[in-house]
């Protein structure tokens, strides 16, 4: 076993010089291949489907943000979830929000330094790193240092405020989100924050994994417990920042959490269950966007009652699948047969052979 | 030839409460040690203070000729815990997710390669469990979790298996079948550390024993340990302990 040490000082030059091209190579594609792109993606997508949903700029921007968080937050969260560590994402919002403010009263003040977010992004790494030394001073996420966290981070940015200097609307659209208040800097900036995020759990995947799952056998086979713990919670501070545009910073963490619950239901396996997690937050994200339209609702609070009603739909399903399956088959069924009696009763017919097929095979 | 482990002189408190005074032993390698004491009398932590999880107050610990906290191959060391840990019971992972966990320390930040898979199957093979490889670990009985840990263990190919009451809770056909497996694994040479209160059970299988409560009070062969009469000392006068403290409640 001597042979493994040559294999990861191998490994370490390899990293040490793959991450940092990467990274350039990450910062060439936001600057310059991404901004075509995106043009090309929606100006098709507008032209063949040609509805307003498509063709807003602002709703191109809304949605491309919300995609690229309907991937980030759930893979962020599935690690989160699994430690008990649900509500780290609300704490650190609510210090990213104190950020926020800090950014927005100096940016008042010295208008080359307008940039909320990076405030925000530094605000919530500070916090996160101050959650993590506490965590290890006192053994453990304990819910009060989150309590403090939370109510503090918030209570500063209350205060920085009401000092007066920004307009309400500017401080209501962080507090609760606003996807017509997405500039495409930020889209750039999110795309940034999911490639670093893809990049580090693909890389780091297996450890974090390993730490969530048996923390004293990891400590055991010598993995860094304290580096990827902070590298955890720093991710997660850097997903919140981009989510609070979105979902504001009250319901940011429902972003992290309820996707991967509802996924955590239906799976006995962590990988697929966090695959899965992504897809329940691309619906949450998706439905609630064209919901929040249809029924004219605020978009970030639709998101995260999307996410739940999946959430509710997934206990449903453990509890019974027959049952389960209705509930989403039925309405469409029905639609259909109100379209075409024809072709609705077909499908009806095709339904419940396959379902008493399925069940003599039981 | 260096130990396996060797202890000398080792303390260790939790904050004033002595938990261990002044122990030395050493384990060589291929042993199978068992090691007995009652409850609370720090057996756990100077498994752990083996392992290098936990730093003694005074004393030195060493893993195969280093430093207990120093030593680096994390990949030649395996441990199976007192069982129920709160994620096996939540958590959706797999059998076999849970056993590629025994390879993560040695692929580092690259992906399992084929050979890695390769010995991920072999050691569910060897436990017995192919069958349930794509299980939710927390949908099975305790004897096959303690399975599932084992074949962790050989999966990362360690040379040492520390093992905390690994059969608490597990039915009486199935602790059989895993002394068993363990014995196998000992005679292929693995060296084995086993924390056990049941000392019928230890003693067929152990080829050492340590007797524990908060100093050692023997360490020697089984054969040799039976006759010594270190077990009825120990319990006896734990048991002693606590009658005096209920009279001095009195």
């Amino acid at each position: 076993m001597a042979v493994e040490t040559p294999s990861l000082g191998r490994q370490r030059a390899l990293l040490g010089v793959g991450v940092p091209l990467t990274l350039v190579g990450f910062t060439a594609f936001i600057l310059w291949v991404f901004p075509p792109l995106y043009g090309l993606f929606w100006d098709s997508t507008c032209s063949t489907v040609d509805t307003w949903i498509v063709c807003s700029n602002f709703l191109q921007r809304g949605f491309t943000a919300g995609a690229l968080i309907g991937v980030t937050a759930p893979v962020v969260g599935a690690y989160l979830v699994n430690r008990q560590m649900a509500l780290i994402g609300e704490a650190l919002a609510h210090t990213a929000f104190g950020g926020v403010a800090i950014g927005l009263f100096i940016g008042a003040a010295v208008p080359t330094l307008d940039y909320p977010l990076v405030f925000a992004l530094v605000a919530a790494a500070i916090a996160a790193l101050g959650m993590q030394y506490i965590a290890v001073k006192t053994d453990g996420y304990a819910d009060v240092p989150i309590a403090i966290m939370l109510t503090g981070g918030f209570a500063l940015g209350i205060s920085i405020i009401s000092y007066g200097v920004v307009f309400s609307a500017t401080v209501e659209s962080y507090l609760f989100g606003d996807i017509l208040f997405v500039p495409f800097e930020n889209v750039q900036l999110m795309v940034a924050l999911t490639l670093l995020v893809g990049l580090t759990v693909g890389l780091t995947h297996k450890q974090l994994l390993f730490i969530t799952f048996d923390r004293e056998a990891a400590r055991l086979a010598r993995i860094n417990v304290w580096l990827y713990d902070t590298l955890l919670i720093v991710l997660t501070a850097l997903v919140v920042v981009a989510a609070m545009q979105i979902l504001g910073a009250i319901l940011v963490a429902g972003m992290l959490v309820i996707p991967v619950a509802a996924a955590m239901q239906l799976t006995a396996s962590f990988n697929r269950g966090m695959g899965l997690s992504v897809v329940v937050g691309q619906i949450a994200i998706f439905g609630g966007i064209f919901l929040s339209y249809i029924w004219n609702i605020a978009t970030g609070a639709m998101i995260i009652l999307v996410a739940i009603a999946v959430y509710l739909w997934a206990l449903l399903f453990v509890w019974n699948a027959t049952v389960g399956t209705l509930v989403i088959v039925m309405p469409v069924v029905v639609w259909v047969y109100l379209l075409s009696p024809l072709i609705g009763g077909f499908v009806m017919l095709g339904l419940i052979a396959i379902y008493t097929l399925a069940s003599t095979r039981q | 030839m260096t130990p396996a482990i060797s202890v000398e002189n080792v303390s260790f408190a939790y904050d004033d409460q002595p938990v261990l005074k002044d122990i030395s032993l050493t384990v060589d390698e291929g042993d199978f040690l068992g090691l007995i004491g009652p409850n609370g009398s720090g057996k756990t932590t100077l498994l752990k203070l083996m392992l290098g999880l936990k730093q003694p107050d005074s004393g030195r610990i060493e893993l195969y000729g280093t430093r207990a906290d120093k030593f680096k191959q994390g990949t030649r060391l395996a441990y199976v815990s007192q069982q129920s840990s709160e994620a096996d019971a939540m958590m959706p992972v797999t059998v076999r997710e849970v056993v590629r966990m025994g390879r993560y320390a040695h692929a580092g930040l690259m992906p399992l390669s084929s050979e890695d898979s390769r010995l991920v199957d072999d050691a569910l093979e060897t436990v017995g469990i192919s069958d349930l490889a794509d299980r939710k670990i927390s949908r099975l009985s305790g004897g096959q979790k303690q399975r599932v840990y084992i074949a962790r263990a050989l999966a990362s190919e360690a040379d040492l298996l520390a093992l905390d009451e690994p059969t608490v809770g597990v039915d009486a056909d199935s602790v059989e079948a895993f002394y068993d497996l363990l014995a196998e694994l000992n005679d292929d040479g693995i060296t084995i550390i086993l924390i056990e209160h049941d000392i019928g059970v230890v003693t067929q299988h152990a080829n050492m024993m340590a007797c524990l409560d908060c100093e050692l009070y023997e360490h020697c062969e089984t054969s040799a340990f039976l006759e010594s009469g270190a077990v009825e000392r120990v319990f006896s006068s734990a048991h002693g302990l606590q009658a005096g403290q209920l009279v001095g409640g009195d």
